[in-house]
């Protein structure tokens, strides 16, 4: 067999985040919810102790899994299992990397580990996927190693205006590099402290050079089509779910409306009869903002 | 031609864009009614095969699809799509489409570690790139099922009739020739050959 590079390794993690395109990524906190979830369609869980909801509640430091509990749900399902890491937080990341896990989000939910350094993800073997509010964080975590990325919406309030707001952000920015000329890319590279060969990637191809997922904030069937319109690669849930009257039928629902995002009537029956979805927090009413976490 | 390809989740986008390369044409199946108009050919992507066998059944595209492959459509699966026409799922009760026959084991090299990347020898083609991602491969085969591919003694492509299933993705390698070699298939079929 042919030596495994460094670079087919990275690729090999990107073409995982592809195999998860049109899916729905569901936080879980035990073994019975990942099988819920895995029942009800998802692509993928996040295993985590506390959903985002919770987190937010009950306010304190939030750090990665216990790898107990996570490797209870790794064994409680098939399809791919991430955990959370403390951004910076290196030796979280080689803890998860060593219960093999499937993908790691250096995420801003679990609280900072290091307020200047993200990790070096080049150093690992598994894949991370990482929060973004605009391109350049975006492609400030793909030049660190990240395979995937996620807009940050704002995770545990049951509002989706943040991941609209930048997922939006991201395409316009897309959209303003992609009509520049070839000359202005250098300066276009240190505006956005990146590398020169990312911002012409974007440039040549008009998306980012791995798969964007969208999250923070998703709580209905409606909320996961808005954000596949608005250009999501595939749609991450995490309190929305857990914390909602029926989650294994807002479940469901939620993965077949990524399915078929444009389809309104099949959207509408879906809609259906939920029960409650759940609470949710206004954004002028949250005391933390989870997004401001890691530039 | 114009081929169909499964497009509930998973990597479909990239099987559209080599087979549009190749000069096919393509649509996207997501519902029911995506299966009104004419198919030479059909793909199965990689993808989560829990996630593409539940959408089959819920969306009502199960049994029509099942229907066509067993009249002879030709199909090209990949990684989840192998699992969806397999017969038998290793260590598990169910199955999906079922008119693969052979044991298919999930998951077989292990978590996302264990993927990797190699080229090897694959019978009617020659040599190609795989990109083995959480991949499966194939345990046992049936009769009239020709292996044409291994890697490391385990069975990673096979053909049964009209059914072209490998555990590896070449929509993402960049090398159309298993593409070509499927097309060829679809050409073949409604030639009456």
């Amino acid at each position: 067999m042919e030596k495994q590079t460094e670079r087919s390794r990275y690729e090999l993690n990107k073409e995982l985040a592809q195999m998860l395109k049109g899916g729905v990524i569901m936080d879980v906190t035990t073994p019975e919810q990942a099988r819920i979830a895995q029942e009800a369609g998802a692509c993928a869980v996040m295993a985590l102790e506390r959903i985002p909801a919770d987190i937010r509640a009950a306010g304190g430091v939030s750090r990665m899994s216990d790898p107990a509990m996570i490797r209870g749900i790794q064994e409680a399902v098939s399809i791919p299992v991430m955990a959370k890491c403390r951004i910076g937080h290196f030796a979280e990341a080689q803890i998860l990397e060593a219960i093999e896990i499937d993908y790691i989000d250096e995420s801003e939910v679990l609280s900072p580990a290091d307020d200047v350094y993200h990790i070096d993800k080049t150093q690992f073997k598994v894949p991370f996927v990482c929060g973004a509010r605009d391109l350049g964080e975006a492609l400030r975590r793909i030049e660190e190693g990240a395979s995937m990325i996620r807009t940050k919406g704002e995770p545990g309030t049951g509002d989706v205006i943040q991941a609209v707001r930048h997922m939006r952000q991201m395409n316009r920015e897309i959209a303003r590099v992609r009509s520049m000329r070839e000359d202005e890319l250098f300066e276009c590279a240190k505006e956005l402290q990146v590398s020169y060969e990312l911002v012409k990637y974007v440039h040549e191809n008009g998306r980012l050079p791995v798969v964007n997922f969208a999250a923070g904030g998703v709580a209905t069937p409606a909320d996961a089509a808005l954000m596949m319109q608005l250009g999501a690669e595939g749609v991450f849930v995490g309190s929305g779910i857990f914390k909602s009257g029926d989650p294994q039928k807002r479940a469901a629902a939620i993965v077949k409306a990524v399915t078929n995002y444009k389809d309104a009537k099949l959207l509408a029956e879906l809609s259906a009869n939920l029960g409650e979805a759940m609470v949710g927090i206004n954004e002028q009413e949250i005391a933390l903002l989870m997004a401001e976490r890691g530039k | 031609m114009r081929v169909g390809v499964l497009a509930v989740q998973g990597a479909f986008e990239e099987h559209e864009q080599m087979l549009r390369a190749l000069g096919a044409e393509c649509f996207e199946i997501r519902q029911l009614s995506d299966l009104s108009g004419q198919m030479d050919g059909l793909v199965l992507p990689g993808g989560e095969s829990t996630v593409m066998g539940k959408l089959l059944r819920e969306l009502g595209l199960f049994q029509p699809l099942w229907e066509k492959i067993e009249g002879g459509l030709p199909v090209l699966a990949t990684c989840a799509g192998l699992i969806l026409l397999a017969e038998k799922i290793s260590g598990e009760d169910g199955r999906h489409l079922g008119t693969l026959p052979v044991t298919v084991k999930r998951n077989a090299y292990g978590r996302q570690l264990g993927s990797f990347y190699t080229e090897a020898e694959m019978k009617h083609i020659g040599t190609v790139p795989m990109h083995f991602i959480r991949a499966p491969y194939v345990e046992k085969t049936g009769d009239g099922v020709e292996v044409l591919s291994e890697v490391d003694g385990r069975i990673v492509a096979v053909q049964y009739k009209n059914q072209l299933a490998l555990s590896f993705h070449p929509e993402v390698s960049g090398d159309t020739s298993v593409h070509r070699y499927f097309l060829r298939m679809c050409e073949n079929a409604s030639a009456g050959v």
